[in-house]
């Protein structure tokens, strides 16, 4: 496309769009900007009134992230004085580090949980669109709005029915029970989006491959898997960004071996209230796998959303 | 233990089988394809719902084991249909339904419709402005609680610093008429980027020479903009539309984190109301007939809409 | 066929829940909620894992979803939990669905005796029926709903002038539930070092019990009564007495005129928040977790002081604590009985109370030094003496979600009379009662 083109934006609104879009990203970044920088607050300026802008800026909710702490009497504190730059932060509440948080196991079980089931909802709904795309189903567009429609239900109207289920198959609690649960649910947005790439992959492709001698499951895998990468790409985002985040089957059917990291954070308890600077230090490093993976797939995130779905 | 009919499924086909199908025709792949999917759907949500539907007719309570369990007909749907304030739910669902999706495609298209104008940077830009919904809902409605905070938290200040207001004059949260537009706001604020991101696949979808025709033909800026621009991102909308639907009618961790329902029951959208029902008070059967009217609902409005998607489509 | 599934579905359960469990038997789990006084606890224990050889692992639960996670555990079995220290209000369900195992027998072989256990709290958080002799946990941590304030603030004499011109008397620590709104109105707004700073902080939490805590705590002193004859829940007349309306009413007043803005929807950590961040001049919150406020850098100290709930037409505080119980679907109960043992003992509950945990134990509450060991130990005994709960039926979870609706719509949203909210309260409450076949 050639600046000469009719289509072409002017410099002038170029500008104008650019300086509209420039004003509202850093209008919705405050509230984000503000968890980062609370993270780095004591817990005491993180609730000061009015609130803080410039603050003398401290690991402290890290370290409380990462640690349970102990209050302890003052003949232990006196004959322990803290090794670490980490004890000492703790010592100035008269507390000692007594081990590690539950945010590592936490946040180990969300990266199991949340990159299992993408991997699951991506391998079933390439398989399923690839079949929806090229093969005559019976009913297929019935099947279809079958698939969507499982989307419709509340978490909390099967919730009782899978906690009892699960409970039946030894799945409540397991990482292998929370793969499969999120799996089913985001399959029906991988399916659908899945089939909207595969169906503008020509099928010229594959019918050139079959006449060469392919067959069709080669065919699938060496011709339409590579020309769908950047719509499996962009489906991929979408499925972590639910599976990592998920609240309510969390909270429901995880207790303790296979609970993720969201029912975890916005409860992470200080000196008596709620810390607010770890829940921060925590909310942060919890959005950075995700902000990797879609930075890392940017480019099919914004040249892949074709949402070829709509367009049969 | 962990040999489920399920894992058995999800493993019925990988690469190394391919082998063995190679003869396979079509139809026997195309089930083979299809197969996992649809039976992980029937394990993992139609057979709990056909429980759940079960249950619904029932007078059971999962906390009482040894209970005796009833039949009890319709009686917790009638319960449920005659409950002044299960009404009050549904209509405050219906307010955050109605404005967060208007905000997000308002919103959510002005601003795809400006980075479509390819101004530099605007793949940095708009990676930006999707962070926010890539964030656990519940950590996000715990933190704006936070930030609501009239003493406290910098909402408050920051509409002070342009109004003039005294930050404490107001509460976001606190207040009856404040509060649902609350939720709306965080709502909006999280995932308008869902909705740009689908409006800006449509406007890319757009070819060129369809604007460079109507060039040729002399038909005005504003003119293409409603003649071409905007049946040609209908569909997309409507799908961002139909998805966003969805997931709000089930709304449930951002708005529980942040009121908690409150004040009184202002914000309690059906789905936190439900979970007390299910989850607090174990009314199970109860709570069951509740989840089976919320799932008719959702379901007959959906599919009405995707019989419409579809007619936009044809065209 | 619906009661052969569900028997099948437990009872597999059960049989998963066995194999899981290793013949290692001596890898104890407890579970509570996650607050402060549980980072003591897992301090103390470490001397019952040297002596026992047992090795505990914990499970603290965030209090929002404490109640909730727990009861979810408990109703399907789980046997997550070996030990369990289970809101007083738990009780009624855990003995009558068979969750805690009995400790009568094991008290008798053991030779503990409930007599050494402070009565409100044996009363409280281990008997089933109320009041009988039947044990289902060990009072392991007392607590009560108390009130603290800025003792530096109380003592400025510009503050005290204008509170002596304000309302013609001096200003000390409240005698009575009308002197506290006094003293909370008479801050409500007032300039102190440049900030404008409010009356207290009250609970008015929706989501959980925050409400209904903070509500009771002037229900219990006007002589707010459950049941007009303790068992036969005979509820009209006794919820919404005339008493009751007024104190229902004097509430609506203190969060409408001298609390600060916003706090809508708070609970313990919104109250310590609160307080911490100097924007109010008191504020109610549990016993528990006033070592961990009297320790803080900035507001501890010598600026802060503490005060039992204050009386109105008798003395009454809301109770907390809990007790700890043995899960019936554990299988590790004899290492979890011995860690019960442990517990009971005098030397652990002093050391227990020591480390910021409120032992219930006499030997601890009776001795000498312990009304000067800490600045709220002495109210925290006054407390104890004239505590009152919630139901503590097997339906409390239902009881308790009617009245954080009845009275959250009443006092926060402003919606009807004080007196349609507890006659609402009363059917929502029959209704209940009639469901469980008790009325």
């Amino acid at each position: 496309m050639s600046s000469f083109s009719a289509t072409a934006p002017s410099a002038r609104s170029k500008w104008f769009a650019g300086t509209l879009v420039i004003l509202y990203a850093l209008i919705t970044m405050i509230p984000l900007a503000w968890i980062m920088l609370t993270g780095f607050k004591s817990p005491a300026d993180a609730i000061s009134y009015p609130p803080k802008v410039f603050f003398e800026p401290t690991l402290e909710g890290y370290v409380n992230l990462f640690t349970t702490r102990t209050r302890q009497t003052d003949d232990f504190l006196a004959a322990n004085p803290p090794q670490t730059w980490y004890e000492e932060i703790v010592r100035q509440y008269d507390m000692v580090i007594a081990g590690p948080s539950k945010f590592g196991e936490r946040f180990l079980n969300s990266v199991i949980i949340g990159f299992g089931s993408t991997f699951l909802s991506i391998f079933l709904g390439t398989l399923a669109a690839y079949a929806f795309s090229r093969f005559k189903i019976p009913l297929a567009d019935d099947l279809l709005f079958f698939i969507l429609s499982t989307r419709m239900m509340p978490p909390i109207a099967v919730a009782i029915p899978i906690f009892l289920m699960y409970r039946q198959l030894g799945l409540s609690d397991t990482h292998l029970g929370m793969i499969l649960l999120y799996t089913a649910v985001n399959i029906s947005l991988a399916v659908w989006l899945l089939k909207g790439f595969i169906d503008e992959i020509p099928r010229e492709y594959e019918e050139a491959a079959l006449i060469d001698g392919y067959t069709r499951f080669q065919a699938f895998y060496k011709v339409v898997l590579p020309q769908a990468a950047t719509g499996i790409a962009s489906t991929a985002i979408f499925c972590l960004i639910f599976a990592w985040n998920e609240y309510a089957f969390a909270v429901l059917l995880t207790s303790g071996t296979a609970q993720t990291a969201p029912p975890f954070i916005p409860t992470i308890i200080g000196v008596g209230g709620l810390d607010w600077p770890a829940v921060a230090a925590g909310a942060t490093i919890f959005l950075l796998p995700v902000m990797i993976f879609t930075v890392a797939l940017r480019k099919h995130l914004l040249r892949g959303i074709t949402f070829g779905a709509v367009r049969k | 233990m962990t040999e489920t009919p399920l894992t058995h499924a999800a493993r019925a086909t990988p690469p190394s089988v391919a082998r063995k199908i190679k003869g396979l025709s079509d139809r026997a792949i195309a089930w083979i394809f299809v197969g996992p999917t649809i039976f992980l759907l029937l394990a993992i949500n139609i057979f709990p719902l056909i429980w759940t539907i079960n249950l619904s007719f029932t007078n059971f309570r999962a906390n009482r084991p040894g209970r005796e369990v009833d039949y009890v007909g319709l009686r917790n749907y009638e319960r449920i249909l005659n409950d002044s304030d299960i009404w009050l739910n549904m209509q405050a669902t219906a307010h955050f339904l109605f404005w967060t999706i208007l905000l997000q495609v308002l919103i959510g298209f002005t601003l795809a419709y400006l980075i479509n104008k390819k101004f530099k940077g605007n793949d940095l830009w708009t990676t930006i402005i999707v962070l926010p919904m890539m964030l656990s809902p519940a950590v996000v409605g715990n933190f704006w609680k936070f930030l609501y905070q009239p003493q406290i938290g910098l909402f408050n200040y920051i509409v002070a610093f342009f109004t003039g207001k005294d930050p404490s004059s107001f509460e976001m949260l606190g207040s009856v008429q404040l509060a649902p537009w609350s939720i709306v706001i965080v709502d909006t604020w999280m995932w308008t980027p869902f909705v740009m991101l689908i409006c800006l696949a449509g406007l890319r979808s757009i070819p060129d020479y369809i604007y460079e025709a109507a060039e040729i033909d002399r038909a005005s800026k504003l003119r293409q903009f409603f003649t071409i621009t905007i049946p040609m991102v209908l569909p997309f909308l409507m799908l961002a539309v139909l998805f966003r639907g969805i997931e709000n009618f089930k709304m449930f961790d951002l708005v529980v984190q942040l009121t908690g329902g409150g004040p009184g029951s202002t914000t309690e959208l059906t789905s936190i109301n439900l979970k007390r029902e299910a989850f607090e008070k174990w009314r199970t059967g109860y709570a069951s007939a509740y989840a089976i009217i919320l799932f008719v609902t959702v379901f007959g409005l959906a599919s009405i809409y995707v019989k419409a998607l579809n007619k936009v489509k044809e065209r | 066929m619906k009661h052969a599934h569900l028997a099948s579905a437990s009872a597999l359960g059960l049989l998963v829940a066995g194999m899981g469990a290793s013949a290692q038997a001596d890898e104890l789990t407890l579970c509570w909620a996650a607050w402060d006084p549980a980072n003591a606890l897992v301090e103390l224990s470490k001397e019952f894992e040297e002596q026992s050889g047992h090795t505990m692992n914990f499970e603290f639960i965030p209090w929002p979803n404490f109640a909730d996670r727990m009861l979810n555990e408990l109703n399907s079995r789980g046997d997550l939990c070996d030990l369990l220290i289970g809101d007083s209000q738990w009780i009624g369900g855990g003995a009558e669905n068979g969750h805690y195992v009995k400790l009568n027998d094991f008290f008798d072989a053991e030779g503990i005796s409930m007599g050494d256990f402070a009565d409100a709290t044996v009363y409280a958080y281990s008997t089933w029926p109320k009041g009988t002799e039947n044990y289902y946990a060990l009072p392991a941590m007392g607590d009560a709903n108390g009130w603290f304030y800025r003792k530096d603030w109380f003592a400025r004499d510009d503050i005290r002038a204008a509170f002596l011109e304000a309302t013609g008397r001096e200003l000390a620590e409240p005698a009575s539930q009308k002197e506290l709104l006094e003293i909370a109105q008479f801050f409500q707004g007032r300039e102190i070092d440049g900030q404008t700073v409010y009356g207290a902080a009250i609970f008015t939490e929706r989501g959980s019990e925050g409400i209904t805590m903070g509500v009771t705590g002037a229900l219990y002193p006007w002589g707010f009564k459950y049941e007009n004859t303790p068992g036969s829940y005979d509820m009209e007349g006794a919820v919404n007495s005339p008493e009751a309306v007024e104190a229902l009413e004097f509430y609506k007043e203190f969060y409408e005129t001298a609390t600060p803005p916003g706090y809508t929807n708070s609970y313990m950590g919104e109250s310590l928040d609160a307080f911490k961040s100097g924007q109010v001049a008191m504020a109610m919150n549990w016993f528990a977790f006033f070592p961990g406020l009297y320790a803080d850098p900035n507001t501890g100290g010598d600026k802060i002081d503490f005060f039992v709930n204050p009386p109105q037409n008798q003395a009454g505080s809301t109770l907390g604590g809990q007790g700890i119980s043995v899960v019936s679907y554990s299988d590790k109960q004899d290492a979890a009985l011995d860690y019960i043992k442990w517990f009971a003992d005098p030397e652990v509950q002093q050391k227990w109370w020591d480390l910021g945990g409120y032992s219930a134990h006499k030997a601890v509450l009776e001795s000498p030094d312990f009304v000067d060991s800490a600045p709220f130990a002495g109210d925290f005994l006054e407390a104890m003496g004239a505590v009152q709960d919630f139901w503590q039926e097997p339906a409390y979870a239902e009881l308790l979600l009617a009245m954080q609706k009845r009275i959250h719509d009443y006092v926060v949203a402003d919606q009807g009379t004080a007196q349609e909210a507890l006659d609402k309260l009363i059917e929502d409450w029959t209704e209940t009662f009639e469901d469980e076949g008790k009325l």
